[in-house]
């Protein structure tokens, strides 16, 4: 790592910490949101520094976008303001915290130096991703070889944990349609927001879709792609009202894609047994391995994406139309 | 340097024990799940940084280049950060519930509300 990586690297770093520092300190609920939008966005451009590009598209879109919006109705619905809080001794706590700390620190000192290529992590499994994926998948992106070929089982759990937590949330909250016509009647409260996010819009969808399909050749994939779409719905949502969004995308419809997505990913691997190879084996769906390959990493993303776009809007709206509920 | 190349390490540690202090200093439950996502956060940051190698470059095969980061670590955490928002999401929606069943977020007023409801309860 050449030393002006390691400074920015360093820099960043210590970004974060006094961001958490704050974020600990604070009093107003309403600011720690806030800054928790900031610290994601810190983090995504440590991971930028650090390599993981698929990883800071994830968590930009997700952390300083759909985490810090949610965050954002929940409060509005329990409340800005912190009851005065109870004098709490803070020295216990501390004093856990400072030994856990402390022993995890002395742990630190056996592992190997940051960067070093001779560490344990970097001597099995790895060299077989990096040397072999290209010509043995095909595709450039190793992240993707290994999310949706060598560990596709794996991927597919936590595309159904997602989907798993969407039944969870529409359980406890529901999704409710606001029917009373006021809302129509009320002329535009925010034009200049209404048209910037109307020219934004199309650019956000058009976006997603090419970090969809783009995927196996640059950063990218299902889950980012279904992140960014969300947010195109969510910002429509935002900036015009949350009946005009459901109009759009009503969420019976979205129900049925989420499990659809589910379904693709799964039926891909039934598929690919079908065609006499093992659960989610793309080598056989194609007389070419290598295009099997292809093909099968192709169908499984758009299942993720869908899944994941599907369950980030239903999640979105379950909590906002909560919030209507209890001004 | 040795400091520096631990640093990263450390900085990991000391995000962990500033959302595991969130979590047990703090009785507002929203205040909570914040410090578990700092604490989340952190272990991200832990498997992007073992991931890192010297002199390497994004895991997208090009010409030219023969050292790569590792891109396992990748995978593992660009699919942990979106079944993160998920459980996140979930652990608001149960807040929003205790919110309209109890009026407050505030743990030891949740306790207290229990407390009474139990003593009633077994008195009746």
């Amino acid at each position: 790592m050449s030393n002006i990586n390691l400074l920015i690297d360093v820099v960043l770093l210590t970004m974060l910490v006094l961001t958490t520092i704050a974020i600990v300190r604070l009093d107003s609920l309403f600011a720690i949101v806030m800054l928790t939008g900031v610290f994601s966005l810190l983090a995504a451009n440590i991971f930028v520094v650090l390599d993981a590009v698929d990883v800071a598209f994830t968590e930009a879109a997700v952390g300083a976008g759909i985490s810090t919006v949610l965050m954002l109705a929940t409060i509005g619905i329990t409340g800005y303001e912190q009851k005065r809080r109870r004098k709490i001794s803070w020295i216990a706590p501390l004093t856990v915290v400072m030994i856990t700390g402390a022993v995890l620190v002395y742990g630190t000192l056996d592992m190997p130096a940051f960067t070093d290529p001779t560490a344990p992590i970097h001597q099995h499994v790895a060299p077989r991703f990096i040397n072999e994926s290209p010509t043995e998948v095909g595709i450039p992106n190793m992240v993707t070889s290994v999310l949706a070929s060598y560990r596709g089982y794996d991927t597919m759990g936590e595309v159904i944990v997602v989907f798993a937590a969407l039944i969870g949330v529409l359980s406890l909250l529901g999704i409710r349609r606001n029917t009373e016509e006021y809302e129509y009647s009320e002329p535009p409260a925010r034009p200049v927001l209404q048209v910037m996010s109307k020219f934004l819009i199309p650019f956000i969808i058009l976006f997603a879709l090419y970090v969809q399909f783009h995927g196996d050749f640059g950063p990218g994939g299902g889950f980012q792609a279904g992140v960014i779409f969300a947010v195109a719905i969510i910002l429509y949502a935002l900036t015009f009202s949350q009946q005009d969004a459901m109009d759009l995308v009503p969420p019976k419809l979205l129900k049925i894609l989420a499990s659809l997505g589910v379904l693709i990913y799964g039926g891909t691997g039934v598929v690919s047994m079908l065609k006499g190879g093992n659960f989610l084996d793309y080598n056989v769906l194609a007389h070419d391995p290598i295009h099997g390959q292809h093909y099968g990493i192709l169908v499984i993303e758009f299942g993720v994406g869908l899944t994941v776009a599907c369950v980030m809007m239903l999640i979105f709206f379950a909590f906002i139309s909560r919030g209507d509920k209890n001004p | 340097m040795m400091t520096l190349e631990l640093y990263n390490y450390w900085v990991v540690i000391f995000l962990m024990m500033a959302g595991f202090y969130m979590l047990i200093a703090s009785n507002h439950l929203i205040r909570k799940i914040i410090g578990l996502n700092i604490f989340q956060t952190s272990v991200f940051m832990l498997y992007i940084s073992l991931g890192k190698v010297a002199g390497g470059t994004a895991p997208i095969a090009a010409e030219g280049i023969d050292t790569y980061s590792n891109p396992l670590p990748h995978v593992l955490i660009l699919t942990a950060i979106v079944v993160g928002i998920s459980t996140t999401s979930l652990a608001l929606a149960l807040v929003i519930r205790i919110k309209e069943s109890y009026d407050t977020v505030n743990e030891d007023e949740i306790l207290e509300i229990d407390r009474i409801a139990d003593e009633e309860g077994s008195s009746a």
